[in-house]
């Protein structure tokens, strides 16, 4: 200590002061200031809502009304969240061709870009599910067989055995989940489209979505593997019995007209 | 006699090893005069009366690889962990049925293959009943003496019904459970007696632990032990009958035309049971059936969208489908008609087919055998009955897939099921009145063939100017055919004055049948056939065209 007292008159004491005192405010700004990337990206955020509002105004507004409240045409849009926007419009389902029991899936018309802008918009309209993270419905440590029994019991009686679909009442129907991206089957799970009910992970937790997304994939994916042969659609008894009629029956009676006209009569003439 | 054969064969030194054998079996079963007298049987060459061989190889090859199932079956419902090859089921709980099942599909040597041969043949066996039941249904081939045949035959396509219904209940996976729920609740809808019948069938609640095992035995050795033995039945009854054939020239109602058994047809059939069995391990090869891997295993408390059992159980299921859900409280009880008149519709529907050889023998009164079948044209009235009971099945069919129809088309169930509900009231009438219309057409024409021979398209011109058709008289033995069956005439009620001049009272069974007998075979029900005179007076050249 004396050895500091007795330099303090010392020609450079000011200078190593000046510079402690700059470093420890420059430290001090550096961790108490405000993120400069936050600002940014909320800056990015409020420029994606404004985009998104006008992709909005043009595209979604005439049934949703202006301010997303909803008109008798469509529903309102208050806190059905991003995730509901990403599956609606990246599926193609919406914008929708016409009104009618349900609308289909279709070619997609908005880019990716777009549609995180019309989803950013939406979802500062009201607090809703988010777009999941790709870790959320990937398979890393799904569990097939529980994600089927999950399945059969949450999901087959609209979907079928292995998601090829089924029949609803009044033209409206339960669609393929083939070729369905996984993230479009975890927000129809989260926010419940159209006929669906909405599964919240309140009700199937977030473990249990990827469970039963590994299941289809695993069942109704683009590498299952059918061991009995065709699978004439998944579809069941309907399909087997057309195909046994049809393939079956029929090439079983064309054998036996075949026989039947070579006979030692038939030879003769 | 065997010692003469013997003193005989020593005297002209061995005889042949063959020749040995069948002379030791004839000495103890009498093999001789059995080949004597069936060897020579003689059968008419047409494929329709393949139909019946369809069946009959198709239901051997059930029962082969049945046998082979049934090594590796476990028809248990105890509860237990799979852990076997196919993983989206691994660690998943299940009853041993369904695990076996499993097992027989991934682990067991050629399993899967035998278990997709067993069901399509099924598929494949119940279709073929039901085309050889038409066949015979709609060429008269039913009528004396081979209705007891046709019930036999009958009997057989229902017991194949319900023992296909067995089968596919038995790997108790989630889509059969479903059938088996649906059964259950069918069979609940009786009054009185029916949960009684559920509570016996199932050993108390459903599901119980019992149905697999019950099941296993009536599929396995009740169902098709009966089967077995009406298919001896009824192919003892068509030696004893011998085959019917087409009209001809040639062919009576005593004799038959066409190969013996042996050599011609027991090549040709045997061939063709190595054909059938082709195309059905092929199939079998090609398209899966009942992917019980994919439909996992039976709960109660799950099911599954387009749940169908087998096409041939589909017409019960779209009877049930398009009925509304209709039901009566009665002192607390609950009638529940939505289920029990389509149970009931079911029965009467099928029974509807077997009596139908009774009603058109007491319509027509012929007691007479018959050996020449009928062409349908020629029996406007049967072959219009016929159609229009196919269409109301065939209704019933799209009525049972009606989910699947929705989904396929594009179209709303609610639409589909009413299109059922009317059409299996609009459906058969509108079939018999178009069908009979086609029938008298046809006639029509072969009258017309006959008086006036084939058209040839050669068009030519007279030398006045006239231009004509050249017509090309048939040949007598096409004539022959054409003209060869035989038309009756409608039954009257008899003269209701008896010969005492006492007015008697005609029943009204006797009037009934007088007036079915008028649309049977009434003016307008029939074209009358070309008679000799009309023929001659028309070649004569007089009023010729």
């Amino acid at each position: 200590m004396k050895k500091l007292s007795a330099r303090r008159r010392h020609p450079l004491a000011a200078l190593v002061v000046l510079l402690l005192a700059l470093a420890c405010t420059g430290g001090l700004y550096a961790v108490f200031a405000p993120a400069d990337k936050a600002q940014a990206d909320e800056t990015a955020q409020s420029l994606a809502i404004e985009e998104g509002k006008k992709l909005y105004a043009v595209g979604c507004a005439s049934c949703h009304g202006t301010g997303g409240q909803g008109t008798t045409d469509g529903p309102s849009l208050v806190g059905v969240g991003a995730a509901a926007v990403d599956f609606q419009v990246g599926t193609g389902r919406m914008p929708a061709q016409q009104p009618g029991a349900q609308v289909p899936r279709k070619k997609v018309i908005y880019s990716q870009a777009e549609i995180d802008q019309l989803a950013a918009y939406v979802a500062s309209l009201g607090a809703g599910p988010a777009v999941p993270s790709e870790e959320k419905y990937g398979p890393e440590g799904a569990d097939i067989a529980k994600g089927g029994e999950l399945f059969r019991t949450n999901c087959a009686q609209c979907h079928n055995f292995t998601g090829k679909g089924g029949a609803l009442t009044h033209g409206k129907y339960a669609p393929t989940l083939e070729d369905v991206d996984p993230k479009h089957i975890y927000q129809a799970m989260q926010t419940g489209p159209q006929n669906m009910p909405s599964f919240p992970d309140t009700t199937l937790s977030e473990q249990n979505k990827k469970d039963i997304i590994a299941y289809l994939n695993a069942v109704n994916g683009e590498e299952t593997e059918s061991p009995g042969g065709l699978s004439l659609g998944g579809l069941g008894p309907v399909t087997e019995g057309l195909f046994g009629w049809i393939f079956g029956l029929g090439a079983c009676i064309a054998v036996a007209v075949w026989v039947a006209a070579r006979t030692a009569k038939a030879k003769k003439s | 006699m065997s010692t003469t054969a013997n003193t005989d064969s020593r005297s002209r030194g061995k005889a042949p090893a063959g020749e040995r054998v069948a002379d030791w079996a004839d000495g103890r079963l009498g093999i001789y005069s059995l080949a004597k007298a069936n060897m020579r049987k003689i059968f008419p060459d047409h494929w329709s009366f393949m139909l019946g061989e369809i069946c009959l190889y198709s239901f051997i090859i059930i029962i082969l690889t049945g046998v082979y199932l049934t090594l590796f079956f476990h028809p248990s419902m105890n509860e237990v962990e799979y852990h076997g090859s196919y993983v989206p089921m691994q660690g998943q709980l299940m009853s041993e049925a369904y695990k076996s099942t499993l097992d027989i599909s991934f682990d067991v040597r050629g399993g899967l293959l035998i278990r997709q041969i067993h069901h399509w043949a099924a598929i494949i066996f119940l279709a073929g009943m039901f085309v050889h039941m038409m066949r015979v249904f709609f060429t008269g081939a039913f009528r004396k003496p081979r209705e007891i045949n046709w019930l036999f035959g009958f009997l057989l396509f229902v017991l194949g019904m319900f023992t296909g219904f067995t089968g596919y209940s038995l790997p108790d996976d989630l889509l059969s459970g479903t059938g088996v729920r649906f059964t259950q609740g069918a069979i609940l809808s009786v009054p009185i007696v029916g949960t009684y019948i559920s509570m016996f069938l199932f050993g108390g609640e459903f599901p119980g632990d019992d149905f697999v095992a019950r099941f296993y035995s009536i599929h396995i050795l009740l169902l098709p032990g009966i089967m077995l033995g009406l298919v001896v039945g009824h192919l003892i009854l068509v030696f004893y009958h011998k085959h019917t054939q087409f009209a001809g020239p040639g062919r009576t109602n005593k004799n038959v035309v066409g190969m013996p058994l042996l050599p011609v047809y027991m090549a040709k059939a045997g061939g063709f049971f190595f054909l059938v069995f082709g195309v059905i391990a092929l199939v079998a090869g090609i398209a899966t059936v009942n992917p019980i891997w994919a439909l996992g295993p039976y709960r109660a408390d799950q099911v599954s969208t387009g749940a169908q059992p087998d096409w041939y159980m589909g017409f019960a299921e779209g009877l049930v489908r398009a009925m509304p859900g209709w039901e009566i409280n009665l002192w607390g009880h609950t009638l529940v008609l939505g289920v029990f008149i389509p149970l009931v519709i079911f029965g009467l529907f099928l029974a509807l087919i077997a009596v139908y050889p009774f009603i058109e023998s007491w319509v027509t009164g012929d007691k007479r055998e018959h050996h020449i079948l009928d062409r349908p044209r020629n029996a406007p009235t049967r072959t219009a009955f016929g159609v229009a009971w196919i269409t109301a099945y065939m209704i019933m069919l799209i009525g049972g897939g009606n989910d699947i129809v929705a989904t396929h088309f594009h179209l709303s169930i609610n639409a589909v099921t009413w299109f059922v509900r009317i059409g299996f009231f609009a459906g058969p009438v509108i079939a018999f009145i178009v069908t009979k219309r086609i029938c008298l057409g046809l006639q029509r024409r072969d009258k017309d063939k006959v008086l006036h021979g084939r058209e040839s398209g050669i068009i030519k011109r007279l030398p006045h100017g006239e231009f004509i058709e050249v017509h090309e008289p048939l040949s007598q033995e096409h004539m022959y055919t054409l003209t060869a069956h035989e038309q009756y005439k409608p039954a009257e009620i008899g003269p209701t004055v008896d010969e005492n001049g006492v007015e008697r009272k005609a029943k009204s069974s006797e009037k009934l049948r007088a007036k079915l007998s008028n649309a049977y075979y009434g003016e307008g029900n029939q074209i009358p056939k070309p008679t000799v005179e009309e023929y001659r007076e028309i070649t004569s050249g007089h009023g010729h065209h």
